[in-house]
């Protein structure tokens, strides 16, 4: 691919695994925090940003900034230019067929809401079921609460066992001619549980229902193809995969996507407008009403061009030991119990220490600049399930090393020690 | 350990932490009853009074949280306990005042005796909710909000 002048060619990275290598594309990492060497361990939450894509987005603004789709002078020809090539680049990250199958939306959630408020309200109704599982993010149940609150179709819940793992058999008993919609993370966000989407996907299909994978968490972590999978609906979060906040995608099969009505109603997601009546643009403009974020949009192209420029593989195995490293030492600590114990798991380690509050571990590892989540992480009917008001959770990305984990054990014994 | 964790997890607050006073009791012919939680980090507490004559004859709490918040539920009922309504109005203030009012001077917190401990999360912005929300779950119960008190609508 020939890149625009404002895309830099990824530099900084190597092939090989120097995981510090990683850690010196990113800025913020080189930065104390409270006087200590910054361990960054929540990137489930958001993930630190690399140089290349800040750069993206301020050579944007310092030569190309203009609006997109509208103008006919050179500058909003040179921000169209980066703005649809940034769509090129997503749709080769994802390996769909076509560049139009990718709508910029402000990130998963709304991605999930699009799909509800459109697809769903036209083709779900009063009898039809829509298929969730336990281990949803509450961006994957309330859009679908609200839709059949309105709709009058039924929601019905895969369980999860105590690894942390879907009940197979609730999956088959569950799955039935009545389903639509099947919505499911790829990976689960409080456990770091890896779904069988592919066999899921398969199993809906059969009985005619469609699926829509959630994969804020799955996106900075796995080689997604969504041709191979083929789902019908993927959605990801630009900023959980080091682009900006406020830009993701809603991938959805071409055929699905022109059926659907638009979601806002705006500027650029038309053809034409009088006072009787209006006409809708194709998608993926159709919905995407209103000037869009395309400094956004450009840094998640970047933050695409990073992940390509290391390879998935390497990324995996590295990313792996890590996870293996950090669950051996964890489950060594006296007291401490992991929550989600899949062996299918990737990046994300929840945990929970006898008699001692998750937010009293992130306060006492903060000050010895580790940075951890704390709290339900937006799935409280997970933690329902495991009778826990809140876990600790330490969640990885590429940059993150085996010293990093022996930093956090350092600081657990420490927070051990004040509660003795 | 450095100073300022020194002083979140003061002896006193660990003491009550781990010893709760009052924690999972049913005050007698309680009359007075209020839940609160904090939504974001899952702390939730009911706290129940017995009040006879515009005073705390009796009181007790339960439900879970991190250590600062139970301490502070601890050593509030603790000091409440036999107090007229009045005075605990007073010494609310007095306390929340304590706990956000860097300002706040020394001698005012004089009458907080065992409770000036909790001021040490004014160097955490991100615990003084865990501190304060037993004290507006009293609050509340006084009063007899039906409302559940939450951090979030402060």
């Amino acid at each position: 691919m020939n890149y625009p002048y404002f895309f830099l060619e990824p530099t900084g990275i190597s092939a090989g695994l120097d995981p510090e290598k990683f850690k010196n594309d990113f800025p913020i990492l080189r930065k104390p925090v409270r006087g200590k060497k910054l361990v960054y361990l929540d990137n489930a939450a958001t993930s630190q940003k690399p140089h290349t894509v800040i750069e993206a987005i301020r050579q944007y603004y310092l030569d190309s900034n203009a609006n997109v789709h509208r103008g006919v002078h050179w500058l909003s020809e040179k921000a169209t230019e980066a703005y649809e090539m940034a769509r090129i680049k997503m749709q080769e990250f994802i390996n769909a067929d076509h560049a139009d199958e990718i709508v910029f939306v402000r990130g998963s959630t709304e991605a999930i809401n699009l799909v509800a408020q459109t697809y769903g309200r036209k083709e779900i109704g009063q009898g039809d079921e829509i298929l969730i599982t336990e281990m949803e993010h509450h961006s994957n149940i309330v859009p679908w609460q609200l839709l059949v609150e309105e709709t009058g179709a039924d929601l019905q819940v895969i369980h999860i066992d105590d690894n942390g793992e879907l009940i197979r058999e609730e999956l088959r008993e569950k799955l039935t001619e009545k389903t639509k919609l099947v919505a499911i993370t790829h990976i689960s966000n409080a456990l770091g549980t890896v779904n069988p989407i592919r066999e899921i996907i398969r199993s809906a299909h059969e009985v005619g229902a469609r699926v829509l994978v959630d994969g804020a968490q799955a996106a900075p972590h796995l080689k997604i193809d969504v041709h191979d999978l083929d789902c019908d609906f993927y959605t990801l979060s630009g900023h959980k995969m080091y682009a900006p906040t406020g830009i993701g995608i809603l991938y959805g099969k071409r055929e699905l996507l022109q059926n659907m009505p638009p979601y806002q109603g705006g500027g650029e997601m038309i053809t034409s407008v009088s006072l009787t009546g209006s006409s809708y643009a194709k998608p993926p403009y159709r919905f995407e009403a209103g000037t869009p974020n395309i400094e956004g949009a450009i840094g998640l192209g970047a933050a695409a061009d990073y992940l390509n420029s290391i390879d998935f593989d390497t990324l995996s195995a590295h990313e792996n030991e890590v996870l293996d490293y950090a669950t051996d030492r964890l489950s060594a600590m006296d007291g401490l119990k992991i929550i989600g114990t899949s062996g299918h798991k990737a990046g994300i380690i929840s945990f929970v220490i006898d008699s001692i509050h998750p937010h009293d571990v992130g306060t006492i590892l903060d000050q010895a600049g580790i940075a951890v989540r704390t709290g339900h992480h937006c799935a409280m009917p997970i933690m329902e399930r495991f009778q826990l008001p809140a876990t600790t959770r330490v969640s990885l990305a590429l940059y993150n090393t085996k010293d990093d984990i022996d930093s956090l054990v350092e600081g657990l014994k420490q927070v051990k020690e004040v509660f003795k | 350990m450095n100073d300022s964790l020194r002083e979140l997890y003061e002896e006193v607050i660990l003491d009550h932490n781990r010893n709760p006073r009052n924690y999972n009791h049913t005050p007698e012919n309680a009359n007075h009853t209020a839940h609160g939680d904090n939504p974001l980090c899952g702390d939730r507490y009911s706290v129940k009074l017995t009040v006879k004559d515009g005073r705390i004859d009796d009181a007790g709490f339960e439900g879970s949280g991190c250590a600062i918040s139970k301490a502070s539920a601890s050593l509030m009922l603790e000091s409440v306990k036999g107090k007229s309504l009045e005075e605990v109005e007073h010494l609310f203030n007095s306390v929340h005042r304590h706990l956000t009012d860097h300002k706040a001077n020394e001698e005012s917190d004089d009458e907080l005796g065992k409770l000036k401990v909790l001021g040490g999360v004014k160097e955490f912005p991100m615990r003084v909710k865990c501190a304060i929300l037993p004290w507006h779950i009293l609050n509340a119960a006084i009063n007899e909000t039906d409302q559940m008190v939450s951090t979030e609508q402060q």
